[in-house]
């Protein structure tokens, strides 16, 4: 996304090239064109453009992607760090 | 065949923008969440996919063997799971309803369709969902203010709780103004990328504005206490709209968490303790 750009270099996004295969289906389903195809493998373009929607990963035939997905709301994180200290789940977060 | 959720609004444009189409709806039960937010937390996903596939017997109902799945399904489905169990070969289609009928009539989507955008229209449009998230905090946040307002020399004084809590309400209020409206709206405008900052901004900026027009009834301390209020408020309801953002990551959220939360805690202290203070060395 060209307009708004979030926090540099905090994104989880890996793709490792020696089992990509090139069938492209990760620059598809990427909302933000974060993707794209360079010969028959994929290429990572805009790394910071990454919302780590796990959308690539989840469609990914060979696991080349991998990703940390989540949503991104504060009373969502909040929730997971509380239910990680407690150990139990105390908190459901947002939607 | 085009699969949807069953959150009213995503049903809504997708049968508005189908007028005209000869075409079949497939209705994933999200229990009322939209599609994104549901492929996210797992609802709308391959599972319940093939789940409803079979459900409404869809092999006997159609002879091919595709369902178009909204783009921002993908995070929950998993097309080649999706075959292997039902049959159905998933194709993605555009983000966006609107774009359902070019979508069909080239059987593709070029870039654009591909992508998300969040323009002003799009931004004002989550502001009605981000005031009623804050109801409930809200109220209970008005009491604790009302018994706090009442704290003096005598203990606690219910006339002066009457008297000192709607300016308190009143930094509530305009933190809740900044941080889930004007914040929204100003977006691109306002300077750094974390959203904790944006919301101190357009919070300071509100709370200078009102001591300007009140400096004459309030005292420093008041002052204190009402312009750090108000900015916590607005700082904490703009770091939460990250969420209903389609362009910030995580992994960024937890980390600007880390840095706005401790400011955050520090100006409500300071709030509180100044406001206590004030009526014991009026």
């Amino acid at each position: 996304m060209k307009e708004f750009r979030y926090i540099n270099e905090q994104v989880s996004l890996k793709l490792d090239s020696a089992t990509c295969i090139g069938c492209g289906r990760c620059t598809t389903v990427c909302p933000h064109r974060v993707l794209a195809l360079e010969g028959k493998k994929a290429k990572i373009n805009d790394f910071n453009g990454c919302i780590e929607c796990g959308a690539c990963a989840q469609n990914c035939p060979t696991g080349a992607i991998g990703v940390n997905p989540g949503t991104g709301c504060a009373a969502f994180i909040i929730a997971g760090w509380v239910n990680k200290i407690t150990g139990r789940r105390v908190m459901s977060g947002c939607c | 065949m085009l699969v949807s959720a069953n959150f009213k609004l995503s049903f809504d444009s997708l049968r508005w923008s189908l007028k005209e189409v000869d075409c079949w709806l497939l209705v994933l039960d999200t229990r009322g969440i939209n599609v994104w937010c549901a492929a996210g937390k797992g609802s709308f996903g391959s599972d319940e996919l093939v789940y409803s596939v079979n459900a409404a017997g869809l092999a006997e109902v159609v002879e091919h063997r595709e369902l178009i799945v909204p783009q921002l399904g993908a995070p929950g489905v998993d097309g080649a799971k999706v075959r292997k169990e039902s049959g159905f070969k998933v194709v993605y289609g555009p983000v966006r309803a609107d774009d359902i009928k070019k979508f069909l009539e080239q059987n593709s989507c070029d870039e654009k369709m591909r992508s998300v955008t969040f323009n002003l229209a799009e931004r004002a449009i989550l502001i009605p969902v981000e005031l009623y998230l804050t109801i409930k905090p809200l109220l209970i946040t008005l009491v604790i203010l009302f018994i706090i307002s009442g704290i003096g020399p005598n203990l606690f004084s219910f006339t002066a709780a009457l008297a000192r809590s709607p300016f308190f309400i009143g930094a509530t209020l305009l933190g809740v103004v900044s941080g889930a409206i004007a914040t929204p709206l100003l977006l691109p405008l306002l300077p750094w990328r974390q959203f904790w900052l944006k919301g101190v901004i357009v919070g300071g900026v509100g709370g200078v504005i009102s001591w300007w027009l009140l400096q004459e009834r309030i005292q420093v301390l008041e002052t204190i206490a009402f312009l750090s209020w108000s900015t916590t408020i607005a700082s904490y309801l703009a770091m939460n709209f990250t969420g209903a953002t389609p362009f910030t990551s995580p992994s960024g959220v937890e980390y600007e968490m880390r840095r706005g939360l401790p400011v955050q805690a520090g100006l409500t202290v300071l709030a509180a303790v100044t406001w206590i203070t004030t009526p014991f060395i009026r």
